[in-house]
């Protein structure tokens, strides 16, 4: 019988931390932006069918990357906490940040005492009534939780793209820029030329807080169009062109 | 909702396999389904609801209620409503015990949009009506013990392009109407009523009126029925359901419907038979 070999808590959690980033770093990037009449989400996505982006209640949002099963899984775990939050006591006392504290103490459990930690990064974000009222809540593989404000990016290359983000966003933009913001963004390639997206190999979605109940709308390749239509029109803008 | 000794979402949250918030609430906690605690025996002081109607109409469905609720021969609520919207494509009217009612309309319409949310698309209205006839025979019990809820649905089906209309009796028998239906204690007057006022294709606006004179046929010969309340100003829910959605008829309109209505009816040469 083989002794098992010593390795230190340290180096465990540090093992644990890589393996997870690698797997996020491996998917492409979901870029979360506030704009004056809500906040909208923005990631490439080929498929019409799996969403990286989703409606958890009338006025939260979810956004992840990484694995698949795995932030599916945390999906649905959360359209059922929160429809049950609503259910048992009102729709009005459903909030992100209860449902971030439950997605980290998941997080973070997992991270801790299982086998393999979940390869997922999220966003959940409410929308409130202004803009001062928006909440982002970044959450990571270990649990930890982050309170954003105006824009988060995750997945591969997050910190290249956020520094882009954060030179061109400012706050209370129109829903036109801000979308043409985080396609350019997504475009971006490390080393590479930049890559025009077109509006079907996009998914975008926004928390729009002017609609009555559910906040939630999925902006589809038409409206996308019209909304980077604007872009095209107005060329020679390189506003941080690299 | 006990989350485990490190607050992590439990396990029940994260099993896959339903996109039914009734299955997952059975699942998780079933002592939250409506009535599943209630003790045998007679249950007195129960509110009760009335009267409902539905009829279709060329490119959608109406459905109306009356506003009262009574317990016993006590009228308890003068401005109860009894109709609601399922979802953006439906709506659910209920007549029977109002507490039970309601929760299970609450819950039929957070299930429709739980699935909706988890699986992406919408159910379909036979899909949606055979969920409502599901939790309906869930609370057979309570209908063997006198707390009966019976209602009715209808909505616009998005594949066929028409307004549908399903009934449903106790034990979750579900039943689909092509013209009209009517549930609750004034039913009989209100479906004798309509007998006579619907034909079919007719217009949104003639059902909407000939399901207001309805209501107020039912009112007239049953007392647990509300007529239009025109000294409160309260009048009857009306809601159409077309390709457009679910649509409330507004207050400042049906006072003209039951305005028109009362002067058809209204009596002009003097009443009350021959003096003696």
């Amino acid at each position: 019988m083989t002794m098992p070999f010593y390795v230190s808590p340290e180096q465990l959690m540090k093992d644990r931390a890589d393996y997870a980033r690698k797997g996020i770093a491996r998917g492409r990037s979901v870029v979360v932006l506030a704009y004056d009449d809500g906040i909208a989400f923005a990631t490439e996505n080929p498929s019409r069918a799996l969403h990286k982006i989703s409606e958890i209640y009338d006025r939260i949002a979810f956004a992840a990357v990484g694995k698949y099963n795995e932030f599916e899984n945390l999906r649905v775990a959360g359209v059922r906490y929160a429809d049950l939050r609503g259910y048992s006591y009102d729709r009005t006392d459903v909030s992100a940040r209860a449902l971030a504290n439950a997605y980290a103490q998941t997080l973070g459990t997992v991270f801790t005492t299982e086998s393999k930690p979940l390869e997922v990064e999220l966003v959940v974000a409410e929308v409130g009534r202004t803009a001062d009222e928006d909440q982002i809540y970044r959450l990571s593989y270990d649990g930890s939780v982050a309170d954003e404000r105006g824009t988060v990016v995750m997945g591969g290359q997050a910190e290249a793209l956020s520094e882009r983000v954060a030179a061109d966003w400012r706050p209370g933009m129109p829903l036109a820029e801000a979308v043409q913001l985080a396609v350019r963004v997504l475009g971006t390639q490390p080393g590479g030329e930049d890559r025009v997206l077109e509006p079907a190999q996009l998914e975008v979605a926004v928390l729009d807080r002017t609609r009555p109940r559910r906040a939630f709308r999925r902006l589809a390749a038409p409206q996308l169009v019209d909304l980077l239509g604007v872009a095209t029109e107005q060329p020679a803008d390189p506003p941080s062109a690299s | 909702m006990t989350p485990d000794t490190h607050g992590r979402l439990p396990a029940s949250f994260t099993v896959p396999g339903t996109s039914s918030f009734w299955e997952f609430l059975a699942a998780h906690d079933p002592s939250l389904l409506p009535g599943r605690t209630l003790p045998p025996g007679e249950v007195t002081g129960a509110l009760h609801g009335t009267t409902i109607v539905a009829l279709a109409f060329d490119g959608g469905i109406v459905m109306a209620g009356d506003r009262r609720a009574t317990a016993g021969p006590t009228i308890a609520s003068h401005h109860i409503e009894k109709v609601f919207p399922a979802d953006e494509y439906s709506a659910v009217g209920i007549a029977g015990t109002a507490g039970l009612a309601i929760e299970l309309v609450r819950l039929f319409q957070l299930e429709l949009e739980h699935y909706e949310k988890i699986e992406g698309t919408l159910l379909s209205l036979d899909g949606k009506a055979n969920r409502l006839a599901t939790m309906i025979r869930g609370s057979l019990g309570l209908a063997m013990q006198g707390l009966a809820v019976v209602p009715v649905f209808g909505g616009y089906d998005l594949d066929r392009k028409a307004g549908r209309i399903f009934s449903y009796d106790v034990t979750g028998g579900r039943y689909e109407e092509t013209d009209f239906h009517a549930v609750g204690s004034g039913s009989a007057f209100a479906r004798g009523s309509l007998k006579k006022l619907w034909w079919p294709g007719m217009s949104a606006e003639d059902a909407v009126k000939a399901a207001v004179h309805a209501l107020v046929d039912a009112a007239d010969d049953d007392s647990a029925t509300g007529g239009p309340d025109t000294t409160r100003r309260i009048w009857p829910v009306v809601a159409t359901v077309t390709g457009a959605g679910y649509l409330r008829v507004p207050d400042a309109r049906l006072a003209g419907t039951v305005a028109e209505i009362e002067a058809m009816r209204r009596v002009t040469e003097p009443g009350g038979g021959d003096p003696r």
